[in-house]
């Protein structure tokens, strides 16, 4: 890990108070009803549950059970749900209370939310006339730590909730947890944020705070940054290389851990991996591009090879103290390096197929704008090839976020191949896309970066940069491009990248692309704020803030430790690859960043 | 155990009472309370109405006005300074202050019925509590009157007639009463009557005539018939001492006089024009009285009230006692002297500082000082002793600054509270247990903003309990002045109020609405920075709009269904569509929220928006739902049509293809018996080609104009997938391949028959050739492809496939090739 590595590195905040504070409040909330009970968890909630408390808290109810949309055989006469806070779910529970009234059955019943009630939910338990028969209570789960430096909201919804549905339900929600986290961990000093949610959020933020009393206590982190998923959808569109990104995108890590297959196990059983920090070799390799890791794992056998040979030529009173205390430790790094090796040895299997090179050739294309009719091409048979519905799409959003739309005729074309693939429902996912700013159709007024694509081929770079400032102040999408070119997103091409020493984050794309949501954090960071980014931020809709934080002592104090900690927060998730980026960007600096998801 | 009483004059009362307190029914609030008569009450006469007054405790009016309402039985002071009046019928009647009405409430239908005997008003941790003897000789009590649970407590055996006497206890957390039945005693509580005895009373009693309970509830005083004075713990499970006081008829009024802490007991028990306090001796004090006179039980001591008086009796307190106590030695005493001689400038003052330090009592005499000043009244006697404990401290190092800091305050604030004009005849001990907070609510409620803002400031209270609390009051007061306009009064408010921390506008806001005052209450809450308070009010207000755009500011979607879903009730469907419509974010939530719950509604708004694109989708989503064929189709031309509308050709187009899609998968499913409604049309040709209908697969390539490209992957897939080698090469050769032949290599490659693979490489075209020759895995025919075409990187890919054992001849050629052609 990072802090290890690099001495200067300031310590992280302790997380798993976090952790027992919201187990705390959940076995209290619990034994509000007192007695056996039936106890249901959202589905969705199970995992995170189990990584705050275990089964043992949950004792006294002697059944429990994941929700599922199915017939229940009850024990007791007390039902307890700990449940997201879903009308559809909470239709579910007044259903089964009606049928409970019908039959005439009596029961108690508690509806936990976590993380916190809405109004919607009770307006159901109202409208379904069982308002009276319920009590309801809350659960402030609001961050999952899931790592060291990483913590979660683990809200799936919010992406589509906020940026599609336009329902900012889930603004507090986030503000709330930046004001658990001031309460437990001291204030910010500094906070800075670009996008419409972000600002919401912070406002949410700032108004909770003037309810409640004012800490001036030392605080465990220097700055906060907010940023809007949608502010960068281009990084999220790219293929992972590095290992974790990778672990993520073809076995998906759910909740900090990941269920490896048959396949990699080479048993016929899955095994649950956690994948943190307290697993040695992942942590050593989690950040690597996919390329070192094969060389690395290889590495490691074989010091793992001459740790167990130490047994050789040992006495017995050697033997014993080698059994008593190293040998389980390498047990341990044996077992979890032979699961490493098995998982990437079908990554392999999957990743350096001609597919998957190709699929990155036509992304790096796509990002450096050229070719894009190869690259279109490409696309056309893949949709043709069905090889994958989703890497498609994301193959499509991709060019149109790049490209700032597609040509009418590309796009009609291509839609109409995609429906063909997969069948007329996605008429609704072309309708969500859209909705996103994510898959557009050019409109007749907006072929400007078109030409402009077209004119970059033919003049050199100076005269680009001014054309493109020209064209970019003309479009009133954001322009992929001309950010590109302002942030230096992508290296020349040509110079030879050694995936080994990591230059910059770019090495996070196999030295393509720097992620633009790092690139910009890495900018203000460094500028303490937005000036001299002013053309950026306006290609970028604008919305950005920075403000000091609120107590004025901040200024008074002494540069700590922990005035070098930056909390990311990403509203609508973040890629692994972000994340490693981000770990890279506080090897360089000596900062440490602390990324928190939705 | 002598008992040393002091009596103090608080006020000469500034009310002008022609018969003094003769024929008045008197309620004084404790604490320095305001004080209330009943004039003229126990004339009775249907003409004159009795009249209500209010005084502040130095007889300063605050309110009169005649009493019209039924017979009052009691008058009573609740903690929050409300005036309470329990009438015959069982009617408690709540006034502010200032005589103003606030509310009323019942003792219940029983108390009502057999109409109210007795009542006292008293006082506990849970509030003001009222206790009622009714006609029938049963109790019936309510321990907080903001609460009320009316319980009516058991009865007590063999009582025919009223009781002698009674009180209220409050034990173990619950309130209890205590009722003599001529010598009988009596505790009751929730379920029982339990007999009691106090332990060691005098025989010579035939009857308890009168009793008193401590202010702080843990100590007991009976009056016997023949004269004697029983005291002892209210438990009744200790006796402290017993006096004569050899008078024989009832008192008029007995109270405790005891101070905290104190080594002894001490009763005051008054009869007409003598008081006489009872300690633990037998000696008793007296005291002659001119007029007729109220006691008020405090908590330490008792004020006495006449019709021209105002007076403190209270025992001497320890540190006053210790230092005026004459011809004292105490430390305290000693160090006052010296400050004396030191101010006359003489020596002595040296001696007698020396006489204290050798004792080494310096600091005790300080403390001795400071403590007495606290208990004094008179501010030249403060001063006297505070300096002298000032001039004491001078000597000392390390001694800690607070006491005596903290003790200039509050005698500042008390002095201030106690004068005249004010009338809060505060004690230092009463102060303390009353706390600031206590003290700032009772001037708000008198309506002493400035000073209350004053004494906020000045003990830097918090500004959020302090003067914030105050302005609030003072603005909620304001918003009442009915003379005053809007305009003023706001900008009056908004003005005093700006930089105070923790205001909440709402709720003076409220206060104006209340008050009848619609416009300046929206005016009020346009200052409330937090929109959750404001919504709620201007629902109330029914400024649905106004609530609803305020809620959406707020960012909180919570608030903002509570308004949509209180419109949705309160407003006929089309204008709560159109309210809507002006809020697409208050939309969009709702629209969330009929997603789940009303399906039907989602349809009505998106035609009234006339969203024809939106429609379409929804019918689009619908047709999946359903399971019928028919129903689907005729959801989809729904959604055709709408699609039409809304000028998406493309949609509607693509839609009329499925349903097309969807009658041609039906009547093959009834012909060939094949699964395939729902399939996407690749994946209906893909199953087609499979079972080997390559006709129909022909002919919905031809209906559907499927690109050639596609048809081509498809076909090959679906033949090698068969293994129909024969077919595959037939139709390898019906036209040239859009696709290219490399596909062909790769698909039988990957169903690993490289004998037909290679029937397709030389038809690759010279780009893709070497790709196809590894493929098929033969090397030199790569290698050959490869130097043919002079291309480096196709070479090093050759290279990199090349086993070092078997093709080195190949790897050397191959070699030589990259050296020219990197040359070139």
């Amino acid at each position: 890990m990072a802090h290890t590595e690099w001495k200067d590195a300031p310590g992280l905040p302790d997380f798993s108070l976090l952790k027992r504070l919201a187990r705390d409040q959940l076995i209290f909330l619990l034994e509000q009803l007192p007695g056996k009970k039936d106890l249901f968890i959202d589905a969705d909630l199970m995992s995170p549950l189990d990584r705050i408390a275990n089964v043992t808290i949950l004792k006294f109810c002697l059944y429990t059970s994941s929700l599922k949309y199915t017939y229940f055989l009850f024990f007791f006469c007390r039902l307890c749900f700990l449940i997201r806070p879903r009308i559809q779910t909470v239709k579910w529970i007044s259903d089964l209370v009606n049928a409970d009234k019908v039959a005439g059955r009596f029961r108690r019943y508690k509806i936990i939310f976590t993380p916190q009630k809405f109004y919607a939910c009770e307006t159901v338990l109202e409208e379904q006339g069982v308002y009276g028969d319920v009590t309801t209570d809350e659960w402030n789960f609001y961050i999952l730590p899931l790592d060291d430096d990483i913590l979660s909201l683990e809200l799936p919804e919010f992406f589509r909730d906020n940026f599609l549905e336009g329902d900012q339900r889930w603004v507090t929600t986030a503000g709330s947890a930046l004001r658990l986290l001031q309460s437990v961990y001291g204030s910010f000093s500094k906070v800075y944020g670009i996008g419409r949610c972000a600002k919401m959020v912070y406002e949410s933020w700032r108004e909770l705070m003037e309810d409640g009393e004012q800490r001036t206590r030392q605080p465990e982190f220097a700055k906060v940054f907010l940023v809007d998923r949608d502010v960068d959808f281009v990084t999220p569109l790219c293929s992972q290389v590095v290992y974790e990104g990778l672990v993520d995108d073809l076995f998906r890590i759910k909740c900090g851990s990941v269920e490896f297959g048959p396949d990699v196990t080479s048993s016929d059983k899955s095994i649950k991996v956690m994948l943190n920090s307290q697993d040695k070799v992942f942590s050593e390799i989690r950040n690597e591009h996919f390329s070192n890791v094969f060389g690395f794992l290889s590495q490691k056998a074989k010091n793992l090879q001459t740790a167990y040979d130490k047994r050789r030529g040992m006495d017995i009173q050697q033997m014993k103290a080698f059994v008593a205390d190293e040998l389980k430790g390498l047990k341990q790094e044996h077992r979890l390096l032979s699961l490493h090796i098995g998982a990437s040895e079908s990554m392999m299997k999957k990743k350096t197929k001609q597919d998957f090179q190709e699929l990155l050739k036509t992304e790096h294309s796509l990002l450096e704008g050229f070719e894009i009719r190869e690259c279109i091409t490409y696309i056309e048979e893949h949709i043709n090839r069905q090889v994958s519905m989703i890497d498609s799409l994301r193959l499509l959003c991709l060019l149109s976020i790049t490209e700032n739309g597609l040509l009418s005729k590309d796009y009609r074309s291509l839609k109409a191949q995609y429906l063909q693939s997969y069948g007329i429902e996605h008429l609704l996912t072309f309708a969500n896309l859209r909705q996103l700013g994510l898959l557009e159709e050019q409109q007749a007024g907006e072929t400007l970066t078109v030409m402009e694509s077209k004119v970059g081929k033919l003049v050199n770079d100076k005269t680009v940069g001014k054309l493109t400032d020209a064209f970019s102040s003309l479009a009133k999408k954001s322009n992929f491009r001309a950010l590109s070119k302002r942030l230096a997103l992508v290296p020349k091409s040509g110079e030879e990248y050694d995936l080994r020493v990591p230059r910059d984050m770019a090495y996070v794309f196999s030295g393509a692309y720097i992620p633009l949501s790092c690139k910009l954090i890495e900018q203000v960071l460094e500028r303490d704020g937005w000036t001299g980014m002013e053309e950026v931020t306006r290609m970028l809709n604008g919305q950005e803030f920075a403000v000091t934080g609120g107590s004025s002592s901040s200024e008074a104090r002494s540069k700590t430790d922990a005035q070098r900690i930056v909390l990311v927060m990403f509203l609508g998730g973040c890629t692994f690859s972000e994340i490693s980026a981000l770990r890279f960007l506080g090897k360089e600096r000596g900062t440490y960043y602390v990324k928190q998801m939705e | 155990a002598h008992l040393d009483l002091k009596k103090i004059e608080l006020y000469e009362m500034g009310w002008n009472l022609k018969d003094g307190l003769r024929e008045c029914l008197v309620a004084a609030a404790p604490y320095g309370g305001p004080i209330a008569l009943l004039k003229g009450h126990y004339r009775r006469s249907p003409s004159a109405r009795p009249q209500l007054e209010i005084y502040s405790s130095s007889g300063l009016p605050l309110a009169s006005f005649p009493w019209k309402s039924g017979v009052v039985k009691q008058l009573g002071w609740t903690v929050s300074d409300d005036l309470l009046c329990v009438q015959e019928d069982g009617t408690v009647l709540v006034y502010d202050l200032w005589g103003g009405f606030k509310r009323h409430f019942s003792m219940g239908n029983e108390v009502s019925q057999s109409q109210v005997l007795e009542t006292k008003i008293f006082h506990s941790p849970y509030g003001t509590g009222v206790a009622i003897l009714t006609g029938a000789l049963r109790f019936t009590l309510a321990t907080n009157i903001d609460d009320i649970k009316l319980r009516r407590l058991p009865e007590v055996p063999g009582l025919q007639e009223a009781p002698s006497c009674w009180a209220v206890l409050t034990q173990d957390r619950q309130s209890k009463v205590l009722v003599a039945n001529g010598s009988q005693l009596f505790i009751l509580d929730n379920t029982a009557c339990t007999p009691v005895t106090p332990p060691g009373l005098s025989p010579q009693a035939s009857s308890i005539v009168h009793m008193c309970v401590s202010f702080s509830y843990k100590y007991l005083a009976l009056l016997t018939d023949s004269g004697h004075v029983w005291m002892g713990t209210s438990n009744l499970k200790e006796k402290l001492s017993e006096v004569d006081t050899k008078i024989k008829t009832p008192p008029k009024q007995m109270a405790w006089c005891r101070r905290p802490k104190s080594q002894q007991p001490s009763a005051v028990v008054m009869w007409d024009g003598l008081l006489i306090v009872v300690g633990e001796c037998k000696e008793t004090i007296q005291y002659h009285l001119d007029d007729d006179s109220v006691l008020v039980p405090e908590l330490d001591g008792v004020r006495i009230i006449s019709g021209t008086h105002h007076e403190l009796l209270q025992e001497v307190p320890g540190a006053c006692e210790e230092i005026f106590k004459i011809a004292s030695m105490a430390p305290g005493a000693l160090l006052l002297e010296a400050h004396k001689e030191y101010e006359k400038e003489s020596q002595k003052a040296d001696e007698y500082l020396r006489e204290i330090k050798e004792q080494s009592l310096l600091s005790e005499a300080v403390r001795q000082c400071v403590e007495a000043a606290g208990h004094e009244h008179e501010p030249e006697t403060q001063k006297t002793l505070l300096r002298a404990a000032s001039f004491g401290k001078c000597f000392l190092s390390n001694f800690p600054p607070e006491q005596f800091v903290s003790m200039c305050r509050d005698l500042r604030v008390l002095n201030a509270v106690r004068d005249y004009t004010v009338g809060i005849p505060l004690t230092h001990t009463q102060f303390k247990q009353m706390t600031v907070q206590v003290l700032i609510d009772r001037l708000v409620y008198r309506k002493l903003y400035p000073l209350a803002i004053e004494v906020c400031r000045y003990l830097k209270t918090p500004e959020y309990q302090g003067v914030s609390r105050v302005l609030k009051h003072w603005a909620c007061y304001k918003v009442q002045q009915k003379e005053e306009s809007d305009e003023v009064i706001a900008k009056a408010v908004s003005v005093k109020l700006a930089d105070a921390a923790g205001i909440s506008y709402s709720e003076i806001a409220t206060k104006a609405y209340e008050s009848g005052r619609t416009e300046l209450a929206i005016k009020l809450l346009e200052f409330e920075p937090r929109s959750g308070e404001q919504v709620p009010l201007l629902l109330k207000m029914k400024k649905s709009p106004l609530a609803l755009s305020k809620a959406i500011e707020s960012g909180d979607t919570d608030l903002v269904y509570t308004v949509v879903m209180y419109l949705k009730n309160e407003l006929n469907r089309g204008d709560f569509f159109m309210m809507l419509r002006n809020q697409p974010v208050a939309l969009s939530l709702y629209k969330q929220f009929c997603k789940h719950q009303e399906q039907d509604t989602l349809k009505d708004l998106f035609n009234q928006d006339d969203d024809h694109e939106e429609l379409g989708n929804f019918y689009v989503k619908a047709s999946y739902k359903d399971q019928r064929l028919e129903a689907r189709v005729a959801l989809l031309q729904s959604a055709v049509d709408e699609y039409y509308k809304a000028k998406n050709d493309f949609s509607a187009k693509t839609t009329e293809d499925e349903m097309r899609l969807l009658r041609f998968q039906r009547k093959l499913e009834e012909e060939k018996g094949e699964q395939l409604v729902g399939f996407s049309l690749h994946d209906t040709m893909t199953t087609l080609l499979s079972v080997g209908l390559h006709k129909h697969a022909e002919q919905l390539y031809k209906d559907f104009r499927v690109p050639d490209k596609r048809f081509w992957w498809l076909k090959l897939k679906a033949l090698a997938e068969k293994e129909d080698w024969e077919e595959l090469e037939k139709f390898g050769k019906t036209k040239k391949s859009p696709v290219g032949y490399l596909p062909f290599v790769e698909v039988c490659i990957k169903h690993h028959n490289k004998y037909e693979a290679k029937k397709y490489v030389s038809k690759v075209t010279p780009e893709q050739k070497v790709k196809a020759h590894l493929a098929v895995g033969d090397m030199e025919g790569a290698a050959e492809a490869a130097i043919e075409r002079r291309n480096e990187s196709e070479i090093s890919t050759v290279l990199s496939r090349c086993s070092a054992t078997t093709d080195h001849l190949l790897m050397e050629r191959l070699n030589r090739a990259k050296a020219t052609a990197v040359k070139k």
